[in-house]
C-alpha cells in the first residue's frame, strides 16, 4: 500500500519534471554545440601550446591511445539514462581479457574462438549484473555493480595469480595497432559502433523506450515498456563492449593481466558526464558523450605533449568536468528561479 | 522507510506503521547480525585464534576509521547524494596536518585533529556548494572533486611523504593511546556514534535530513531549507574525512600522496551492507555498524583463513554479494508477512 | 539572491561570447595550421630529429607514478646527470602505478621526437609494442629500477643484482635470528615484478643446507596499501605465534610492518628487515625493531640511468655486451649480460642500521 502511494507521488513530481523537460529542448541543443565549442578550444590552446600537437600522425597515434575505453561509453550513457550506473565495467575488461588470454595461451584455443569467447565472458558478465539488479529489486545498480566489481577482478586475479599472459599471434596486433587506408582500425570500429549506438538510442523504439524508463520507469511499465527486459540489454551491452575494450587494450598492449584497465569505470563516467547525460536519468544525447571522448582524449595528448605533470592534469580534468557541467546548470537555475518568481508575482 | 513514515502527518496511523516499521528494521538488522555470527563461526573452525582478545582489538581498531567515513556516508546517501572524494579530503587533510606537524613538533594533538576537521570541513562545505546551490549531481562534483584534492595533495607534498620520525610522539600517540582502557581511535569513534545518533533522532535538523531524503518535493513544500541540509551533510561528511585523515596518518605514522586512494568505495561498500538505500531516504546507524564491522572481519579474516591471496578478492566480492542478496531476500520475506498480516 | 543571480546570467552570456569568439579563431587558426602543416610536417621533423629544442639533445623520464618519494629522488640523480651533459631534461609519471597510463606518456613523447626515454616499467611485457616503436622512431629507450623485456629496451640499468638483493636479505635475517625459526614475506602486490624477483632469489638461498632450520611460512602481499599491509602483518603474528622475522621488500610493507611490531612491543621478539626508505625506517631502525635494512641510492640510480642514457644518445654505446661508458661521478660501467638482454649494474644494496640511519634519513 504504502509502496504504490509513495509511487504515484513520486509519478507525479515526474510527469511535472518532464514538462520542465520539454521546455527546456533547446538548451540541450546548446549543449552540444557547447561541447564543440569546448573541444575547439581545446584543439586551439592545445596548438598554441605544443608545436607538435597539430601534426597528423601524432593525433591518430593519440586517437588509438585514448579511444579504448570510449566503446565503454556508449552503454553507459544507456545505463545513466536508466538512472542506473555500473562501476565493473573496469573489472569486466580485465575479466574478460584475462579469460581470452588464457584459453589461448594455456588451453590452445585458437585465437579466433578466444575472441568471441572472450565476448561472451564480457556478455555474461553483464547479463549477470543485468538479472541481478532486475530480479532484487531492491538492490540497486551501484550495490550490485559493486560487488561484481570486486568479483570479476577477483576471478581475473584467481586464473592468473601473478603472471601476465600474452604472446598472441601475430594478425592480433592489428586491433590495436592496425590502419586501413591510414585510418586506424579502433578509430574505425569506433566509429561505425557510436552510429550504431546513436541510431540505436536515437532511432528505435528500444531508445524511445530508454528514455521513456529514465523519465519514469512506473509510467512506463504501465503503459507496456518491458522494463526488466531493456535493463537488462543494457547492462550485456555494457559487458559485451567492455569485452571489445579488452581486445583492444589487450592488443595494444600485447599481453594482459588482472590488473589492467583499473579505475576505467571513474573514466568512462567522466566522459558520460561531461557529454551532459544526467544521472538523474532521462536525459543527454549520444552526440554528446562522443564528443566528451575525444575533448577528454585530446586534452590529455595535448597537456601531454608541454608536459603537465599528472598532478596538474587532474586538478584540469577535475575544473573541466565541473565547470561544463555547472556553466548550464546556472543557467537552468536562473531560469528556473525566474519562473518561479514570476508564478509568485501573479 | 520508517524514516519516512515518521514524517507523515497522521498521528494514529503514523504510530502504528512506525512499531511495525521498526520491528521489521530490526529484525532486518538481526539478519545481518546472524550472517556476520555465522561468519565468525566459520572463520573461528579455520583458525582458533580468531577469537582472542588481542586479534579483536586489533581488528575494531583497524575499522575505527572505516566506521568513522561510513558514518557520514550515510548521511549523504539518505540525501540521494553520493561521495567519491572523501579518499582524497582524507589524503589532503592528513597530508597538511602531517606537514604541520613536522615544522611545529610542538602542535598539541587536539590542535592536529581540530586542524584535520577543519580542513575537511572546507572541502565538504565546497562539495555542498556546488552540490547544493549550483545543482550540480553528487556523483560528478564530488568525482570532480576527488580529482582536485589528489591533484592538489600531491601537488602540496611535491611528491615526498611525511615519516614517522618528522612525527612528534604526541602526534602519533593518538592512535596508539587509550582512554579509559579504550584505545584512542575506538574512543573517538564512539564518541562521534553516540554525537551522529542524537543528531539524528532528536534534532530537527537530523529528522529533516531523512525528510530531504525520502521526499525531496515534500520537503521542500513543508518549508525545509534543503541548500541548508545539504551543506550541512556534506560538511558534516567532509569534516569527518577530515578527521580520518589525521587519525589515519597518526596510526600508520606516515602520511603520502596516494593515501586511501579509492577507500571511498569500500566505505560506500559498509554503507550498503548495512542497509542504506542508495535511492535516500533510509538507514539506521545500528546497520552502518554491521556493515563496517563485516568488512572489518573480511578484511581481518581472509588473511588469518589462509586464504591463497588470489582468491582473497574474489571471496571478498562473493561474500558481499551473498550478503546484500541474503539481506534483501530477508527483507522481503518480512515485507511480505507483514502484508498478510495487515490483510487479516 | 537576485544580484548574485543576474551576475551569472551576465557571465554565462559573456563566456558564451567568448567562447563563439575563441571558436571563430579557433576554426580559423585550426584550418590554417592544418594546411601548413601538410607541408610542413615532414621538414619539420627532420629539424627536430637533427637537435631537437635549441640543439640539444631531449632526455624523457617516465617513472612508475606520480607522489612516490623513491621516484623523485630517482629524478633528482636523472636531472643532475642530464645537466651536467648538456642536455633538456622532461620528467613524467602516470598519477596511477598503471601500464596504460605509461603507454600514453610513451606516445606523447614519441610525438615530441625526444631523443632518449628512460622508463621504470609497470610491466614487463605490456609497453614491448610502445617501446618498439619508439625505438623505430629512432629514440633510445632504457629502463632502470623496474625492469621492461629485452626486447623493448636498449639495456636496463640495474641499481643492484636482484640475485644479490634476494639473497643478502636471508643471509642478514638468518644472522639476525641465529639461523633459526620461522619466517615470513611480506610483499608488494602479486604483480610486482621487482619484489617477485627478489622473492624468487630469497627461496633459492633458503635451499642451501646452512639455513635448514629456517622456514619460510608464508609470502603475504600488502598491496603497498598502509591499511592492508598492517591486516597482512598483523594476521601473520596471529597465524603464526613462533615467527622468528618478517622480511618486506617493499618500502610501505616493511614501515607498516615497524609500525604494528612498535605498537605490539614486539621489538626483539620478532626481527624485522627487507628493503625500505631510510626516512620511512628510520624511527623503527632506531627503536630496534629493525637491527638493520638494505636500499641503494635512488638518486644514484637515476644519475647512472642518466649517464647511461647520455652515452646511448652520444653514440658511445649501443648497449651491446661488453661495450664501457665514462657514468660521472660513478666511474666507469661496463655493459654486462641480463638473461637475453644486457644491463648496467650499478652496485651492491647498502646496509642501514643504528650507526647511519641518522644521517640518511634526511637524505631520502
Amino acid at each position: 500500500m504504502e509502496q504504490r502511494t509513495l509511487d504515484q507521488n513520486e509519478y507525479v513530481q515526474r510527469t511535472l519534471k518532464n514538462k520542465q523537460e520539454f521546455s527546456l529542448k533547446k538548451f540541450f541543443l546548446q549543449w552540444e554545440w557547447l561541447l564543440i565549442l569546448v573541444f575547439l578550444l581545446v584543439i586551439v590552446i592545445n596548438t598554441s601550446l605544443s608545436p607538435y600537437f597539430l601534426n597528423a600522425a601524432g593525433l591518430r597515434d593519440a586517437t588509438m591511445v585514448f579511444l579504448d575505453k570510449g566503446f565503454i561509453v556508449f552503454p553507459m550513457v544507456m545505463i545513466m539514462i536508466l538512472r542506473d550506473i555500473d562501476i565493473s565495467v573496469g573489472s569486466t575488461v580485465a575479466l574478460s581479457s584475462v579469460i581470452m588470454a588464457t584459453l589461448y595461451n594455456t588451453l590452445n584455443v585458437p585465437m579466433g574462438a578466444a575472441i568471441v569467447i572472450c565476448l561472451l565472458v564480457g556478455a555474461l558478465c553483464g547479463l549477470i549484473n543485468g538479472l541481478l539488479i532486475v530480479k532484487f529489486k531492491e538492490l540497486s545498480a551501484v550495490i550490485v555493480t559493486l560487488a561484481t566489481m570486486i568479483l570479476y577482478r577477483g576471478i581475473a586475479y584467481v586464473i592468473l595469480e601473478d603472471q601476465a599472459s600474452g604472446n598472441f599471434p601475430e594478425w592480433f596486433s592489428f586491433f590495436g595497432w592496425g590502419s586501413v587506408a591510414g585510418i586506424p582500425f579502433i578509430l574505425i570500429a569506433f566509429t561505425i559502433l557510436a552510429i550504431v549506438f546513436t541510431l540505436l538510442l536515437h532511432k528505435t523504439t528500444f531508445g524511445r523506450q530508454v528514455y521513456a524508463m529514465g523519465n519514469n520507469d512506473t509510467a512506463s511499465r504501465f503503459s507496456g515498456v518491458r522494463v526488466d527486459r531493456i535493463k537488462v540489454i543494457v547492462f550485456t551491452l555494457a559487458g559485451l563492449m567492455a569485452a571489445i575494450t579488452a581486445i583492444f587494450l589487450a592488443s595494444r598492449m600485447g599481453s594482459t593481466r588482472p590488473n589492467v584497465a583499473m579505475m576505467y569505470e571513474l573514466d568512462v563516467i567522466a566522459m558520460v558526464a561531461l557529454g551532459g547525460i544526467s544521472t538523474a536519468g532521462g536525459k543527454g544525447r549520444m552526440i554528446g558523450a562522443i564528443i566528451a571522448v575525444f575533448i577528454i582524449g585530446y586534452l590529455q595528448y595535448g597537456l601531454g605533449l608541454i608536459n603537465i605533470p599528472s598532478q596538474t592534469m587532474l586538478i584540469i580534468i577535475g575544473l573541466l568536468l565541473l565547470v561544463s557541467v555547472a556553466v548550464p546548470k546556472m543557467k537552468w537555475n536562473w531560469k528556473f528561479k525566474k519562473s518561479g518568481s514570476k508564478r509568485k508575482l501573479e | 522507510m520508517a524514516e519516512t513514515a515518521v514524517e507523515s502527518s497522521n498521528e494514529l496511523q503514523q504510530e502504528k506503521k512506525a512499531s511495525k516499521l521498526a520491528a521489521i528494521s530490526k529484525f532486518r538488522e538481526l539478519g545481518l547480525l546472524a550472517f556476520i555470527i555465522l561468519l565468525c563461526i566459520v572463520v573461528q573452525i579455520k583458525n582458533p585464534s580468531f577469537m582472542t582478545l588481542g586479534n579483536l582489538t586489533d581488528m575494531i581498531t583497524n575499522t575505527a576509521i572505516l566506521s568513522i567515513l561510513a558514518l557520514g556516508m550515510m548521511l549523504v546517501l539518505i540525501t540521494r547524494g553520493i561521495d567519491l572524494s572523501i579518499g582524497a579530503t582524507l589524503a589532503l587533510s592528513g597530508m597538511l596536518v602531517a606537514q604541520t606537524v613536522s615544522v611545529y613538533s610542538g602542535l598539541h594533538p587536539l590542535l592536529a585533529i581540530l586542524m584535520g576537521i577543519g580542513i575537511g570541513t572546507v572541502c565538504g562545505v565546497t562539495i555542498g556548494f556546488l552540490v547544493s546551490k549550483i545543482g550540480i549531481l553528487p556523483i560528478i562534483a564530488t568525482l570532480a572533486m576527488m580529482n582536485i584534492f589528489r591533484g592538489m595533495t600531491y601537488t602540496i607534498s611535491d611528491g615526498q611523504w611525511i615519516s614517522s620520525y618528522q612525527m612528534s610522539e604526541s602526534f602519533v600517540s593518538i592512535a596508539t593511546s587509550s582512554i579509559l582502557g579504550i584505545n584512542t581511535l575506538v574512543f573517538i569513534a564512539i564518541i562521534i556514534y553516540i554525537i551522529a545518533f542524537y543528531f539524528i533522532n532528536h534534532t530537527r535538523t537530523g529528522r529533516q535530513i531523512y525528510a530531504v531524503g525520502s521526499n525531496p518535493e515534500s520537503a521542500k513544500v513543508s518549508g525545509i531549507n534543503q541548500t541548508k541540509i545539504l551543506v550541512i551533510v556534506y560538511s558534516i561528511m567532509g569534516g569527518l574525512a577530515g578527521l580520518s585523515g589525521v587519525l589515519w596518518v597518526s596510526k600508520f605514522a606516515s602520511a603520502q600522496g596516494d593515501t586511501a586512494s579509492g577507500f571511498e568505495l569500500t566505505v560506500i561498500a559498509a554503507c550498503i551492507l548495512g542497509g542504506v538505500s542508495i535511492a535516500g531516504g533510509s538507514g539506521k546507524i545500528s546497520g552502518v555498524i554491521l556493515g563496517a564491522v563485516l568488512l572489518g572481519i573480511m578484511n581481518n579474516a581472509l588473511p588469518l583463513m589462509n586464504v591463497s591471496p588470489f582468491w582473497q578478492s574474489a571471496i571478498q566480492g562473493a561474500i558481499i554479494l551473498f550478503a546484500v542478496i541474503v539481506n534483501a531476500l530477508v527483507k522481503r520475506g518480512v515485507d511480505r508477512n507483514n502484508l498478510l498480516r495487515r490483510k487479516i | 539572491m537576485p544580484v548574485k543571480y543576474t551576475n551569472t546570467i551576465k557571465g554565462a552570456k559573456e563566456m558564451k561570447k567568448i567562447l563563439s569568439k575563441w571558436a571563430v579563431v579557433g576554426l580559423a587558426v585550426g584550418l590554417l595550421a592544418a594546411c601548413g602543416n601538410e607541408d610542413a610536417a615532414p621538414g619539420g621533423e627532420e629539424a627536430a630529429a637533427g637537435g631537437g629544442t635549441d640543439g640539444k639533445p631531449t632526455y624523457a623520464m617516465v617513472f612508475k607514478n606520480t607522489g612516490n618519494p623513491y621516484g623523485e629522488k630517482m629524478m633528482d640523480g636523472f636531472e643532475e646527470a642530464i645537466k651536467e651533459a648538456g642536455g633538456e631534461v622532461i620528467l613524467r609519471a602516470p598519477d596511477q602505478p598503471t601500464a596504460e597510463g605509461q603507454i600514453q606518456i610513451v606516445e606523447q613523447l614519441i610525438t615530441q621526437q625526444v631523443d632518449s626515454i628512460l622508463i621504470t616499467g609497470n610491466d614487463i611485457d605490456a609497453l614491448q609494442p610502445v617501446l618498439e616503436k619508439a625505438m623505430d622512431a629512432g629514440i633510445k629507450v632504457l629502463s632502470a629500477d623496474s625492469a621492461v623485456n629485452p626486447e623493448s629496451r636498449m639495456v636496463h640499468v640495474n641499481q643492484a643484482d636482484p640475485e644479490l638483493i634476494g639473497r643478502t636479505q636471508i643471509q642478514a635475517v638468518s644472522e639476525m635470528i641465529d639461523g633459526e625459526g620461522q619466517i615470513a614475506v611480506l610483499s608488494a602486490t602479486s604483480q610486482a615484478a621487482n619484489q617477485n624477483l627478489w622473492i624468487e632469489w630469497m627461496k633459492k638461498e633458503l635451499e642451501k643446507p646452512e639455513y635448514e632450520n629456517i622456514e619460510l611460512v608464508k609470502v603475504a602481499y600488502g598491496d603497498d596499501l598502509r591499511d592492508k599491509s598492517t591486516s597482512e602483518a598483523e594476521a601473520l603474528l596471529l597465524q603464526y605465534p613462533d615467527l622468528k622475522a618478517i622480511v618486506s621488500p617493499t618500502t610501505v610493507g616493511i614501515a607498516a610492518a615497524g609500525k604494528v611490531l612498535t605498537d605490539k612491543g614486539l621489538a626483539g621478539k620478532v626481527i624485522l628487515t627487507g628493503l625500505g626508505l631510510p626516512s620511512e625506517m628510520a624511527t623503527y631502525i632506531e627503536n630496534g625493531v629493525s637491527p638493520a635494512m638494505f636500499l641503494w641510492n635512488p638518486i644514484d640510480v637515476g644519475y647512472g640511468a642518466g649517464m647511461t642514457a647520455v652515452a646511448l644518445v652520444e653514440g658511445d654505446i649501443t648497449g651491446a655486451l661488453g661495450e664501457t661508458f665514462e657514468a660521472g661521478r660513478l666511474g666507469e660501467k661496463e655493459i654486462v649480460e641480463d638473461g637475453e638482454g644486457t644491463q648496467v649494474m650499478l652496485g651492491e644494496p647498502f646496509r642501514f642500521d643504528k650507526d647511519n640511519i641518522g644521517e640518511w634519513k634526511e637524505v631520502y
